[in-house]
Parts: C-alpha cells; structure tokens; sequence
C-alpha cells in the first residue's frame, strides 16, 4: 500500500512531513485528520512565512519609507502577484485582499448589490450554498425588495440544469453559486451557469471556497465576473480571502468601508478614492497571513495540482468503496464530478455520536449540518458525518477511518 | 430522585461508578446505555420552547415542580447527549431549587466527560445544565413572588 502512493514523484509521506501538526496525538492515538474542508492544515514553509514576518520586517504596509516598512510591502503585493497568477486573473489589481470568502461576498453583496439591484430584480443561488452565499443576498433582498430564487438540487446532489434556464428571466441581475458544495463535494458546472447566466444579461459571482486548493483555476477562461475564495483552505493561514472582480465591475463599485489606505485624498468636505485594489482595502490589512500565503501558494505549485488531484481521488475513490462495508451507511452526494469528500449518514445513528466515537479513536471529522441547513432540510436529514481528504492523506488514515467507524457503529447501534 | 441524598451524594455515586472503566469505549458504553434506556419525553414536549440552544443535536427539556421540588425530564436525537441527560437528570432531578442553583457539577469533569467532549459538543452539556439551573431559578422566583 505504502508503495501505491508513492508515485510520478508524488510522495505522500514526503508531503506529511512538511506539516507538523499531522505527528500529533489525539487521545493516544495519531491524529487522522479528516476535516479538510473546514481548514487544512499548515506545512512548515506557511509556519516559518510568520514567523520570518513577525521576527524580521514586521512593519505597516504602503506607509513607510524605513526599510522594514519597504520589505513588508514589497512581500505584501508579491502575494497578490502570486495570487494573480494562482487564478489567471488579467491584472493584478483584481485580486482584492479581504478577510475570507464570507467577507468577499458580502463585499460585493454591499457594494456592488446596493448599487446595482432594485425593487423587483432577481437573485439565483443553489440549493447547496453555505450560509455565506445565502445570507448576504438574503439581507439585500429583503432591503431592496428584490426575490431570491434557487435552483433545486437532484436525489445525486447535482444542480437541477433544467431548472436553473426555467428560473433565469430578464430581472435576474446575479447568479451566485458554489463551485464545489462543501456538504457534499459535487463540482457544479460553471462554465455552463455563467454562459446561460450571461445570456440572460446576469452578472456570476462563484464561490471557490472548497474548489481552490482542489480544481485548476482560471478565472479568465472560466468567464466568471466576480471569485471569491479562502487561503485557509488551501494550506494558508486563516483570516486572509481573496475577491477577485472584472475591472470594469470594480471600478465602478462603490467603497465598502471607509478609513485609511483606501484614499487618495481626505478634506473634511470631500474624499477621493484610491485606485484599484486599495480603494476596497480600508484600514491595516492582515499583512503577516497575507505574505503567509504566497508559501501555500508556492507549496500548491511545488506539489503540483494535477498531481495532488490524482491523488485525493485516489483517496476518494478508495474511501468510497471501503465505506460501503459499514452497515448502514449512506453516502449524500454521489454527483458524477466530485472533489475528495464524503458525506454520509448511518442508520439509526446520529451524526453527533458518529463524530464522538470518532473522536476518541483520534479521528478528526465535521458532523452537523455544514453551514448549509437547507441542503439537509433538502435530504431530510439533521446533517451528516463529513470525511474530506486532502493532499497529505493516506489509505492506511481510510482504513483507520473505517475501522474507527465499524467500532462506532457496534457501539451505537 | 435517589431518596434522601444531596446532589452532592449522587455525584459521588456517579464518579464512583466511572471509576470501574479503565478504557475510553467502556465509559461511552456505559453512556450509551443510560441514553437508550432514557424515557422518551412524549410529542406534546418536543416542541421549540422546549429546545436547548447550542447544541448540535435536537435536545429537549422540560421541568416541574412538587413540593418545592424540581423534576427534570429531557430528550435527544443523539444518544451519547442522551446519556449525559440521563446522568444530568440523576443529579439534579428531584432537588430544592436552591440546591440546584448552587451545585457545582464537578462530576463532569471527574468522570472526564470535559475533556472528551470537544468544546462545540461540550457547549451543548453546559447549555443543559445552564438550562436546568434556570428552570430552578424561574421556580424560585415565581415562589418568592407569589407567596
Ligand atoms: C462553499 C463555502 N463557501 C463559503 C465558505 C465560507 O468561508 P470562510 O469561512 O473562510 O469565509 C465556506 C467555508 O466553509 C465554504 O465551504
């Protein structure tokens, strides 16, 4: 098994080495850490990214002349170079640094939204966003007494296609949607959500929060107008997202938030803006997650997506299989395209119990709803056990997985 | 109620009782247990007002009062924080308000149950007991008030 993955100059046990945390012990036992898709965890070169910041140019950005000042900017905007790259996103000014997908949303729920929708316009989510592609639009709606429609899921956990033409008319201003549902791992078609969308003249804000550190991003040819992703999902620290924007739509958004960094010129009478990206930039950014993030982005390249794909599906593919042997067991979502996460319930089982039992076997996963009530009110469940697998993963932690789960369900069943 | 013990009586009891397991599956076994063999509350309770908030599984809990004492009866979909109700209930149920106001539960962390909760489950423990303790107090007011 140990030479299976090993290979194409993949080595999984050469990638675990690189994150400290994974020779930990939980509850006596080596940690198995299956909980990905809420945050993965960090190599050492995202570490050191910190701890170099903070112990050797820890300044404020864009203000100083002094050295440390000139180095922490300088590394600040490599970042959003490398981010710039990271998604193929046509100029740097594009990457807007925000403080996650939730905020990138509602930065274009605030901005863009009060700006551009009316009494009576439409808005199209899905049937599996997370709670932060449903409640800004939400929020502005009900302001705006503009209707939120959503496009129904399948028995598979597809989005129903059909349904979406059926609902898209000449007052849908936006189609907001996820590129991969975090609940249940389907990859949505969005290149086909953004043509139809743009068709019907809507503007297309994707969700990249679970997609980014699985799928190959290009905005450009993806043709999505506005991105909105988490370095905290992809190996870098938390408190550091990514609004990526066409520039005609941003240059003609209003502020978000007002304060320093984000001016060109304050009087009391009057204030002119900066220039993209700044003006969406108010106040001192998060300097020392951001320049962190540029290592995650360079550890991504180093391992190689394609090469990472290969194997998390391995991963998924395996685990899939192995867990059919638990009895009981359900799997929710079984969409053709996926990215490597299970979600499942057992008989007479509740997931809480599952994650317990689990837990003391020093296996990390999410039980609950996800963050996405209505997908569950959709399956009729409370929520569900969430196995997600990321690059640094192994067979053996699957076989841990499915033995942790045989013990928990002989105890609860 | 076990007659005519203090809260304090009973926890002792209980940590005596978790002393016999030596392993981690014996002690959820032994939850387990008590969370199947809890009395199901009946449907005209399983309503909103009766819900504890913040936590992951559905918890309901209702209390009573006879004689200045309380009487606690609780149910949930997850069978594990079913046990632990059960336990709760053990302790607290049948007390005089004022005791169960003042008990300090030190039974859930001397049977380990804090520190094998993690802390979003473990919320969910002390929102029961935060919930049972203002059952008492809203008892103890509504006494105070109407005598
Ligand atoms: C699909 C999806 N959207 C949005 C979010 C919110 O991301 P964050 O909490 O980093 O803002 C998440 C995180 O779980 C997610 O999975």
């Amino acid at each position: 098994m140990r030479d299976a993955m090993i290979r194409n100059g993949f080595d999984v046990y050469a990638i675990r080495e690189q994150f400290p945390v994974l020779d930990r012990e939980v509850k006596g036992r080596r940690l198995v850490y299956l909980d990905n898709a809420a945050t993965s965890q960090k190599p050492q070169s995202v570490i050191d990214a910190l701890i170099n910041y903070y112990s050797g140019y820890n300044a404020n950005i864009h203000r100083g002349i002094h050295t440390l000042a000139e180095e922490a900017t300088a590394d600040f905007e490599k970042a959003r170079d490398a981010v710039q790259l990271f998604v193929n996103a046509q100029t740097r000014e594009q990457i807007i640094f925000t403080r996650g997908t939730t905020e990138s949303i509602n930065l274009v729920a605030y901005s863009w939204g009060r700006q551009k929708i009316n009494a009576g316009d439409e808005i199209i989510i899905s049937g599996m966003e997370h709670h932060s592609n449903i409640v800004p639009w939400q929020i502005l709606c009900e302001e705006k007494k503009a209707k939120l429609k959503v496009v129904p899921v399948s028995n598979e956990g597809e989005l129903l296609m059909d349904e979406l033409e059926k609902l898209l008319t000449s007052r849908t201003k936006l189609v907001s949607i996820a590129h991969v549902s975090n609940a249940l791992g389907t990859v949505n078609p969005v290149k086909q959500i953004i043509d139809k969308a743009h068709q019907a003249g809507a503007v297309v804000l994707v969700d990249g929060a679970q997609s980014t550190v699985h799928l190959d991003i290009d905005v450009q040819e993806m043709g999505c107008d506005f991105f909105a992703f988490s370095a905290h999902k992809l190996y870098g620290p938390t408190g550091v997202g990514i609004l990526y924007g066409k520039k005609h739509l941003l240059e003609s958004m209003p502020v978000f938030q007002g304060g320093g960094e984000m001016i060109k010129e304050v009087t009391f009478e009057k204030t002119t803006y900066n220039d993209l990206p700044y003006k969406f930039e108010a106040g001192t950014p998060n300097i020392a997650d951001t320049i962190a993030l540029r290592a995650a982005i360079d550890f991504m390249n180093k391992v190689g997506k394609e090469k990472a794909r290969e194997h998390e599906h391995e991963l998924l593919y395996y685990a899939t299989e192995q867990l059919q042997r638990v009895p009981g067991l359900k799997i929710i979502g079984r969409a053709k395209e996926k990215t490597s996460l299970i979600s499942f319930v057992v008989d007479n089982t509740h997931p809480q119990d599952i994650g317990i039992l689990l837990d003391n076997q020093g296996i990390a996963v999410r039980t609950g709803h996800h963050c996405a009530q209505p997908l569950m009110r959709r399956f009729g469940i409370p929520g569900t056990v969430r196995a997600s697998f990321a690059v640094y993963n192994t067979k053996e932690e699957i076989d841990e997985l499915l033995a942790g789960l045989q013990k928990a369900v002989k105890m609860l069943v | 109620m076990e007659d005519g013990k203090t809260i304090k009586e009973i926890e002792e009891e209980v940590v005596g009782e978790f002393s016999l397991f030596d392993s981690w599956d014996d002690k959820y076994e032994y939850i387990i247990d008590l969370g199947k063999k809890l009395a199901p509350l009946a449907d005209e309770y399983k309503k909103d007002e009766n819900r504890v908030r913040g936590c992951q599984s559905t918890v309901w809990l209702i209390a009573d009062e006879k004689e200045g004492n309380i009487f606690f009866k609780a149910e949930s979909d997850a069978v594990i924080v079913k046990g632990l109700i059960s336990l709760l209930i053990r302790v607290l149920s049948g007390h005089k308000t004022d005791e169960i106001i003042n008990a300090k539960l030190e039974f859930i962390q001397r049977i380990g149950m804090t520190t094998h909760l993690a802390q979003t489950r473990s919320n969910g423990l002390l929102a029961m007991v935060k919930q049972m303790k203002n059952y008492a107090l809203a008892y103890k007011l509504k006494n105070s008030t109407t005598v």
